[in-house]
């Protein structure tokens, strides 16, 4: 029993759990409204554009997030833009704006060879996470949640129907801008916890799984971001037993919620519907079948 | 539908002398792909009333409504919606449009009375929470289209006439003083039809400015009482009585018009010399009665002049 509240008695594995927490809650929040407008490659697209913005600070002497968050921003606007502009659809502006980014990272890096930690930035480490570091994750995702919070209704209208929410008077391109700042914000917090492969599992599962147990918003929301935070703090705690890197342990827990829902789900499960089919046909007369 | 209209406005930024009006002035557009939809098209319209919108498949109908809305820069002109720009318009919530199909994703995690509360946000304050008022309105609206039964359905699991009136709902809940609905009983049946034009004259009468386009040229002169004819510009603006009439319609529909007349001896055994022309572009058909010669003249009424 002592032995399972251990990771409670150290300081850094709180500080691993609480951030972690808080970084889930955050970009599963964001990943409710980029589920639904098939962006949800956005966030594991922009997990690699932020490479030469990396590269960039380290050669300009600037701070790692500074020039990750300016990268990840100019990215997912420019996907945002040819989106807008051209008939291609999402997923084709992703792997072009992505590939453009990613190789210009590789350039920089190769011309100007620095010291990036790979393992950190593609695995991420939670658990050794400075407090410097940590300090600048919870800003991010309480600025980011606080936005959010005020602002979900709205974007959740030019989400839905961009001509409504233009023809009621709200600035849709400020607030398209403002939602791809934040989500470029989340992305970067979420780098330095999960790493770069694990990012797009933080933005795109706990919506999903969400969206099979409602079809209200608001719930939907919500169910996202318990499911972020949740697993995010338990992930961090196993991690602590299992000896693994943190995303790995926080991203199965996400999967195996996911297949649970999948499965079970009350209402758009895959046994709910099977049953639900299978009680249609009996109920129907069999005059009504044959007709 | 309600009076509590201009009490809703939001922060009083309306003055309550605002009218209802419409003006449109020279307004040319023309596509990015070179598409001329309209050359110096104008046409005013004050108070209230339901202006009827009619022309050809493509003759810029849906175009002038963007047009309006602000969603199509024009090339050429001026548009005014109460005396403001159509965005100052747009934020004051003076202006609902619904249009000709909704472009929406019909998966999306909302119910049927969600959708019909968006058309409040616009008056709801900073954090967009419903006042009772908002919710009375969503109420109203839903059961102004026959559709309260289905509020707590998920947007998508709608049959098509059932989606085009919960955007209805919409508009209606929206209460803007200007309406503009681009085909709204485009298939809706007939029994929706009657009760979307009676409530439409309701809005009339408190007021409020309708544009309407339709196909249903038989039903035009039974609820509006402005038309406008559109052929890439506006061929002819101004009451039913005077503008619906035999000749602009055919000019404005040209050889697309199917034209039926019917006189001497194929409509009646007597002597009469009055004659029947139908005009149907496919929906419900307009029928004039008359001779030759009073082509120009003023449109009756459907039932005003029997048969
Ligand atoms: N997005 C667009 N890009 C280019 N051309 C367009 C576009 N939308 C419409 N057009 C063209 O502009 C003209 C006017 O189209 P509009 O949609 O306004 O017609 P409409 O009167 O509403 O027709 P309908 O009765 O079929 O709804 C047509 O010739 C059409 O082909
Ligand atoms: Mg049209």
């Amino acid at each position: 029993m002592m032995e399972l509240l251990s990771p409670f008695t150290y300081d850094y594995m709180l500080k691993a759990m609480w951030v972690s927490a808080l970084v889930g809650g955050t970009c599963a929040f964001l990943s409710a409204f980029l589920m639904l407008k098939g962006w949800s490659l956005m966030g594991d697209a922009l997990a690699h554009c932020v490479v030469p913005g990396v590269a960039g600070a380290y050669l300009l002497g600037f701070p790692f997030a500074a020039g990750a968050f300016i990268a990840g921003l100019l990215a997912a606007l420019g996907m945002a833009f040819v989106r807008s502009q051209t008939r291609l659809r999402e997923d084709t502006v992703i792997g072009l704006v992505f590939t453009s980014f990613f190789a210009a990272g590789l350039l920089i890096a190769s011309l100007n060879p620095v010291s990036v930690n790979i393992q950190s930035i593609v695995l991420g480490n939670i658990l050794a996470i400075s407090d410097e570091d940590a300090i600048q994750v919870v800003i991010i995702s309480v600025v980011t949640l606080g936005i959010l919070l005020v602002k979900w209704k709205d974007l959740m209208l030019v989400f839905f129907d961009e001509t409504h929410a233009r023809s009621i008077g709200l600035n849709v391109n400020g607030l398209k801008v403002l939602f791809f700042t934040l989500l470029s914000a989340a992305v970067v917090a979420a780098l330095q916890t999960v790493g770069a492969c694990l990012v797009i599992a933080m933005v795109v599962t706990p919506g999903a799984t969400a969206y099979l147990l409602t079809d209200r918003f608001p719930r939907l929301l919500a169910i996202a971001v318990a499911i972020g935070a949740g697993t995010s703090f338990i992930g961090a705690y196993l991690s602590y037993f299992l000896d693994g890197a943190t995303g790995g342990v926080l991203v199965t827990l996400q999967t195996l919620i996911f297949l649970a829902t999948f499965f079970f789900a009350p209402r758009y499960g895959v046994l709910a519907t099977r049953r639900k089919a299978a009680a249609a046909v009996v109920a129907t007369p069999v005059a009504d079948r044959l007709s | 539908m309600t009076s509590s209209r201009r009490e809703t406005e939001k922060g009083g930024a309306v003055s309550p002398e605002l009218t209802a009006s419409l003006s449109v002035r020279g307004v040319a557009v023309t596509y990015p792909n070179g598409t001329v939809a309209l050359t110096d098209a104008s046409f005013e319209l004050g108070g209230g009333t339901i202006c009827g919108l009619v022309g050809v498949n493509g003759s810029g109908k849906s175009t002038l409504f963007k047009a309006i809305m602000g969603f199509v820069a024009p090339a050429a002109g001026e548009i005014e919606i109460a005396g403001l720009s159509p965005r100052a318009a747009q934020k004051r919530n003076l202006v609902a449009y619904v249009p000709q199909a909704e472009d929406v994703d019909w998966s999306f995690p909302v119910l049927v009375e969600d959708v019909v509360m968006m058309g409040r946000y616009g008056r709801m304050g900073f954090m967009r929470r419903p006042s009772p008022n908002d919710r009375r309105m969503v109420d109203e609206a839903l059961d102004r289209v026959g559709m309260a039964a289905y509020r707590t359905r998920q947007i998508g699991e709608l049959s098509g006439g059932q989606r085009k009136r919960v955007f209805l709902a919409r508009a209606l809940a929206q209460d803007g003083l200007i309406i503009l609905l681009d085909e709204p009983f485009t298939g809706v049946d007939v029994q929706t039809e009657s009760a979307i034009i009676d409530l439409l004259r309701e809005l009339k009468a408190q007021g409020h400015l309708m544009l309407v386009s339709t196909h249903n040229l038989g039903s035009v002169p039974d609820f509006c009482d402005q038309v406008v004819l559109v052929m890439r510009t506006v061929l002819a603006a101004g009451p039913t009585a005077t503008t619906f009439t035999q000749a602009n319609l055919e000019q404005a529909f040209g050889g697309v018009l199917r034209h039926f007349r019917l006189d001497g001896h194929a409509l009646h055994q007597d002597d009469d010399r009055r004659s029947v022309t139908v005009l149907t572009d496919d929906e419900r058909p307009v029928v004039f009665y008359g001779s030759v010669a009073e082509r120009d003249e003023p449109l009756k009424r459907k039932g005003e002049e029997g048969s």
